[in-house]
């Protein structure tokens, strides 16, 4: 089974965001892979030991993100595509990247795409999607169980915390969500072996891709950090008292009642 | 020169930074409490392919160097000091004397249940009154109808009662009032050998230490290891490359310290600031983090110097000295930073200031790594 994955480098869930000049502070920040890809990978490496194939993981992102994918071939991924924009593109969107892994996965013949639900940093979900309308694919999106026989796909769904069983075929694009599977931790053996696998760096010119034709869709305004959170307030009184301040306090100041 | 990380290094730490983290930290204070092993730590380690980690594939290791096993032994140590001196007394203690001077045979017999962890390493030196002092070695081993019949005690023996078989040194032949002591490998269930887990220890309450009882234990002559009569410089190159696990471990147990001291202090408000804000406490950050950074350059260059080949008895002791004397520095900081909380179990640090007191005396104390620098330097 031909079987790829979507990976994002994301900042470490650990890091604390800085702005400097309007953007995002990346110094010395330390990144890992966006932690719904490693369920895709994970996922995606019990589905090759299962059923035979092979395993690529593809990111679209800048040198750095060799890293990553060594990372991912450790776990036991085949193969690495890093498909690196740095010096091409500087504000893509969700557009760009979708326009990109499928201009990149459309003579490939994928039986299956397994990409995260969402990335920790963006969380826009909408790459995985993309690429299956792009590829005129079918998709689905937060799965938390992937059934295989043939080519016919079961795939159970987190709908808002129901379970939705779909049934579908592939070739197929699914996103995954937390409680598919638990990620392993890289092996030693195959921390020594991730080095020596094949890891293919493209630009969009490998791609037969211009700049116009990935443009982002959207622009960024503004990036600003929630406001802080202020301290609270403690009524004081007897408890009737207490009780009737508060309830006018969300009627005229939180208006929420 | 070159400071950085091979790429496969780098990886090797995150991963087990992320593993120490998840896995081995959480139980770290019930364990201490309870002074249970964590077999379960140790069989994951194995499935990942760790517990083999300096030795060759082909009996099953991972080909990894010895600066990646002084980062396993540090993120482990980091978090948990048992489980640390657990892994470090298995490969450089159980492991290293087996793949250094075993035959083929030997290796591929009792060097490959080491590396895929079916059976901890273990080494069977240290006597009632013979350490670093190999001359008092009273266990004996006489030759008999192509066999050796042991008879002694060995005590403060790591990880005995996980292990399938020892290498222990013993004394087999005396000529002219001159021991000849020699490695023999025994295996633990042979008929004779008792391992008694009854120590009540200062730290590092889940790692397990033994003594070993052998009365008439008889094993084949194919169990000597390497030459007779080679025992003492066979434990002098051993303990070598065990100093530098014992050096890592130091620096990883102080890093945990560091951390948790350092996080306490931003937290820890005080007339009306955070404890972090004054420069007692921040000099004292100070000089942890630089001790822990000169102290981790030492343990690297040791381990960087055996992975090249080169001499490195010397570099060991240093860096197994200066790395154990600063963790205990680091770890009493660190107590001292947390005031009263850093007196109680719940905050880590004080099992760490326990568990670090060992480093100055476990495989040779620090009057004896002097000792041994002293003699490199010409004295």
């Amino acid at each position: 089974m031909n079987i790829y994955v979507l990976m994002k480098r994301t900042f470490d869930t650990e890091e604390k965001i800085a702005l400097s000049g309007g953007k995002i502070n990346e110094d010395g920040a330390e990144f890992i892979i966006n932690p719904y890809d490693e369920y895709a990978i994970e996922e995606a490496i019990q589905v090759r030991d299962a059923n035979g194939g092979e395993v690529t993981v593809i990111s679209v992102g800048n040198e750095e993100t060799e890293k990553q994918l060594r990372t991912a071939l450790a776990m036991g991924a085949d193969k690495a595509v890093l498909i690196n924009i740095e010096d091409e593109i500087e504000n893509g969107d969700q557009f760009t990247t979708a326009k990109i892994l499928a201009e990149y996965l459309k003579d490939k013949d994928a039986d299956l795409i397994i990409g995260g639900n969402v990335a920790i940093d963006n969380a826009s979900g909408q790459v995985g999607p993309r690429v299956a309308e792009l590829l005129t694919i079918p998709y689905v999106t937060t799965i938390t169980k992937l059934e295989i026989d043939g080519t016919n796909v079961t795939v159970t769904r987190d709908v808002e915390g129901d379970a939705e069983v779909i049934e579908t075929s592939l070739p197929l694009l699914v996103t995954a969500q937390q409680g598919l599977n638990e990620p392993r931790y890289p092996s030693l053996p195959g921390i020594m072996k991730a080095k020596k696998k094949p890891l293919e760096e493209l630009e969009l010119d490998d791609l037969d891709l211009e700049e116009e034709d990935v443009e982002a869709k959207t622009k960024t305004i503004e990036i600003y950090l929630p406001p802080k959170k202020e301290a609270g307030r403690v009524l004081t009184g007897d408890l009737n008292e207490q009780v009737q301040e508060l309830v006018q306090l969300l009627h005229t100041e939180a208006k929420v009642i | 020169m070159n400071f950085d990380l091979t790429s496969e290094q780098e990886m090797i730490k995150r991963t087990l930074r992320q593993f120490a983290d998840e896995v081995v930290a959480p139980g770290a204070i019930e364990r201490d409490r309870t002074k249970r092993f964590p077999v379960e730590i140790f069989n994951q380690l194995a499935k990942m392919g760790v517990m083999g980690l300096p030795f060759p594939e082909k009996y099953g290791g991972g080909g990894a160097d010895t600066i990646s096993f002084a980062i396993v032994v540090e993120e482990l140590s980091r978090v948990c000091g048992s489980t640390g001196i657990t892994y470090s007394a298995h490969i450089s203690l159980g492991g290293a004397p087996l793949f250094l001077f075993g035959t083929e045979e030997q290796k591929q017999t009792f060097l490959t249940p080491i590396c895929t962890g079916e059976s901890l390493g273990a080494f069977g030196l240290t006597e009632p009154n013979a350490g670093s002092d190999a001359g008092g070695t009273r266990t004996r081993a006489h030759e008999e109808n192509g066999g050796f019949i042991i008879n002694g005690n060995k005590c403060f023996i790591t990880n005995a009662s996980f292990a399938k078989h020892i290498a222990i040194t013993a004394v087999t032949e005396v000529k002219d009032d001159k021991k000849e002591i020699s490695a023999i490998i025994v295996p633990t269930n042979a008929k004779g050998f008792t391992v008694i887990d009854q120590y009540e220890k200062m730290g590092l309450n889940s790692s397990n230490t033994t003594e070993l009882v052998l009365e008439d234990v008889r094993v084949p002559a194919q169990n000597l290891l390497g030459k007779r009569g080679e025992g003492f410089r066979q434990f002098l190159i051993t303990l070598d490359g065990g100093r530098i696990g014992i050096g890592a471990m130091a620096v990883g147990i102080a890093q945990g310290a560091y951390e948790k001291a350092l996080e306490y202090a931003k937290e820890r408000k005080q007339f009306g600031k955070s404890i972090s804000s004054f420069q007692a406490i921040q000099f004292k950050l100070a000089d942890m983090a630089m001790k822990i950074e000169l102290a981790r350059n030492m343990v690297y260059k040791a381990a960087w110097l055996k992975d090249q080949g080169r001499p490195f008895s010397k570099e060991a002791a240093m860096c197994k000295l200066y790395a154990s004397e600063i963790c205990m520095e680091v770890t009493s900081q660190a107590v001292q930073i947390h005031g009263g909380y850093g007196y109680m179990k719940e905050y880590q640090v004080e099992r760490m200031m326990r568990d670090a007191k060992l480093l100055e005396i476990g495989e040779g104390t620090s009057e004896v790594q002097r000792m041994v620098i002293s003699r490199f330097i010409g004295c």
